[in-house]
């Protein structure tokens, strides 16, 4: 790691320019959010306000926080293919739970539990029987969505607790700007996770496991431990993304959320998430997830074909992941 | 943080790129909104239309229809839709989108029937009417009014129709289904089986799948099924005409199509042409273009007089076929076929 730190720095004759972005690896993400932000709102007239801004990170949260947990998986060099079908299962069990009486704060943590042990079921796979990841949650997304179908009878329920919907209730600040408690949820799990893989052992241990998993393992970190850890703490993260989705859609639905995955992986490689593991974090989630949003939103109030928007997202994807590609070979 | 730190400029290329998207982006604007569908704010009215999905011919032709009528009257239609069938998240990202865009009303075929209501109640105390087309909300009054096909009628006319062509055979039925979560599917099925005059755990039904009206998964369904049932089987019901080309082509391998007798929902030209060509027995039109007419319309006297619509407007259900039978009211193929989702 320390070559590549020192390509950075050295970088001088490339300008200064790319100097600061290496150091600063949300700034290019970052960047284009604002150039979005801004060609939108000269594009078009609806953009620029306040209720659309708030709109915007409303449905950024769910993905966005999906995507939270996918980038620690992506950061392990894993991924997680199965993180909306085990959300989608999460709000089940917590609406069916309700529905059968029990007390919406019991409901709301055993779902969390129960989308932890799911997601940590799949960590001891990939770590234990050395499966890989993208194969282990294949299946899981197969089973889960199985056992959603089972458990939903097919059907669709009913939210009964105020608790289960708590996060779509809508705060305004100064009497005017709208939030909701799903956003303050979301941006709390946030700080925490930014500063758990910052500031912490646990958080550099992460990155080490996906970066070099040998040289990890030599410095004596339990890469075993360590990936189930991640896919633990994921588990909890999608149970909370459950909780949010119950907050703007209130019905347990068997059928949402089918692209959830795919979503949440664009929005962690858009972000400048190394689909590798060992680079990336979550602030460039967080932005990955509003840039997505700020083109829909933006695009379809310019009356774009919602086909563009795909267009223009996927094009993002694959630069994104071209552009990693592209600086480890030159620093390998 | 140290491991970190390093070789990103990947995020200079990303930003480069959705510059880069954006502009291009920017570039087919001129090129597919000729209709000044950005203009927003004043002038000509303006109407949302938010579908389950996008690509579904039904839904295609109820959005065409709409814009046609929407731009007959001088205004605009912004039509937007969910990702996939049950994709509530993406319908209420739609009416957000297009509370603030301004239109007047919105349309909106609910993939969920209650995973949306949220979103149209915050729609509507921002003044905005809203108008359920084809797929009613639970609860029905959620919205303004709904402009839909009775699907228990319409699966009774199917089920009334194979009852007379079977005649005094004993029914041995497959049933084609939907899926449980949706509404349409339920109503449909049990208007088929009041139709035929059974209770709904009738013994006659001799095997049933979940198709979510996807050809592909009928026909698979139905090969399966002609594993176990064979050649008892004397009647399919399909909750529409994709499914029963899957189920027919199932009974055509086995060499059962002379002996099956396949009725279909739906009135899709191609559903029609299947009638024709015999393949069908019959199926039963519905009228997505009446629909959006009818949605299109109500939006536009709302914006001049304030007038509402209110309850559930049966947009009718017509029977196809070519062997019509006594004391039925049906029409033929050649109407079917200037008539398809008219």
């Amino acid at each position: 790691m320390s070559t590549a730190t020192t390509t950075a720095d050295t970088g001088s004759r490339s300008g200064a320019l790319r100097v600061l972005f290496a150091r600063n690896p949300v700034l290019g993400p970052t960047a284009a959010l604002l150039v979005a932000i801004i060609f939108f709102s000269l594009a078009t007239s609806t953009f620029a306000n306040i209720d659309n801004f708030s709109f915007i990170v409303q449905q950024s949260i769910v993905v966005g926080t999906l995507a939270l947990g996918q980038t620690l998986v992506i950061l392990t060099s894993g991924i997680d293919l199965a993180n909306a079908s085990i959300a989608v299962f999460g709000t089940l069990l917590m609406t069916r739970l309700t529905t059968g009486h029990l007390p919406g704060p019991v409901a709301l943590v055993l779902a969390i539990v129960a989308c932890t042990l799911v997601a940590t079921l799949s960590g001891l796979l990939v770590s234990r029987i050395k499966l890989p990841p993208f194969i282990v949650t294949l299946g899981m997304l197969a089973v889960m969505t199985a056992v959603t179908n089972l458990y939903s009878k097919g059907t669709t329920w009913p939210v009964p607790s105020g608790l289960l919907t708590w996060l779509g209730t809508s705060l305004y600040l100064f009497g005017r700007v709208q939030f909701t408690m799903g956003m303050v949820i979301a941006a709390l799990l946030f700080v925490l996770m930014w500063f758990v893989l910052a500031k912490t052992g646990w958080g550099r241990h992460v990155y080490a496991v996906g970066n070099e998993p040998e040289a990890a393992r030599l410095t004596g970190i339990h890469i075993d431990r360590t990936l189930v850890s991640v896919y633990a703490v994921a588990g909890i993260i999608y149970g909370f993304a459950a909780w949010m989705a119950l907050g703007r859609t209130p019905t347990a639905d068997p059928n949402a959320y089918q692209t959830g995955n795919l979503d949440s992986i664009t929005a962690v490689v858009i972000g400048g998430t190394s689909l590798f593991g060992g680079r990336g974090g979550v602030v460039g989630t967080v932005v990955g997830a509003l840039i997505v949003a700020v083109l829909r939103s933006g695009l379809t109030q310019m009356g774009i074909d919602s086909n563009y928007q795909n267009l223009a997202t996927g094009v993002l994807v694959i630069a994104a992941v071209a552009f990693d590609q592209a600086t480890r070979r030159r620093s390998s | 943080m140290k491991l970190t730190g390093t070789r990103r400029s990947v995020s200079t290329l990303s930003a480069l790129v959705c510059v880069g998207a954006v502009a291009l982006s920017a570039c087919t604007t001129t090129k597919t909104s000729g209709s000044g569908s950005g203009s927003g704010g004043s002038g000509p009215v303006k109407i949302g239309l938010v579908t389950k999905t996008e690509t579904n011919p039904y839904f295609v032709k109820l959005r065409d229809s709409a814009k046609a009528a929407a731009e007959s009257k001088g205004g605009t239609l912004v039509a937007l839709a969910g990702k996939f069938d049950g994709d509530n998240e993406g319908q209420v990202t739609a009416i957000e989108n297009l509370v603030q865009q301004g239109v007047k009303g919105i349309l909106i075929t609910p993939s969920n029937s209650a995973g949306v209501l949220g979103a149209i109640k915050q729609a509507q105390d921002k003044g905005v009417i809203v108008i359920a087309l084809d797929t009613a909300t639970t609860p029905a009054d959620a919205v303004t009014a709904t402009y839909a096909t009775n699907n228990e009628s319409a699966g009774k006319l199917i089920g009334q129709y194979v009852k007379a062509r079977l005649g005094s055979t004993p029914p041995k039925l497959v049933m084609m289904d939907l899926d449980p979560s949706a509404s349409v599917g339920v109503q449909r099925h049990n208007g088929f089986l009041e139709g035929m005059g059974l209770p709904l755990n009738t013994p006659d039904v001799i095997g049933s799948a979940l198709t979510q009206g996807d050809q592909t998964k009928a026909q698979q369904a139905m090969e399966n099924l002609l594993q176990r049932v064979g050649g008892q089987v004397n009647a399919v019901y399909n909750i529409n005409e994709p499914a029963a080309r899957g189920a027919y082509q199932a009974l055509k391998e086995k060499g059962l199509t002379g002996k099956v007798i396949v009725g279909a929902i739906d009135g899709g030209c191609q559903g029609v042409q299947n009638v024709k060509d015999g393949q069908f027995v019959a199926t039963v039109m519905q009228f997505p273009k009446k629909m959006a007419e009818d949605g299109v319309n109500a939006v536009f006297d709302y914006a001049k007089s304030g007038k509402k619509p209110s309850g559930f407007i049966d947009t009718g259900a017509t029977l196809i076929t070519d062997k019509p039978v006594p004391g039925q009211a049906s029409k033929d193929t050649a109407w079917g076929a200037q008539n398809c989702w008219g």
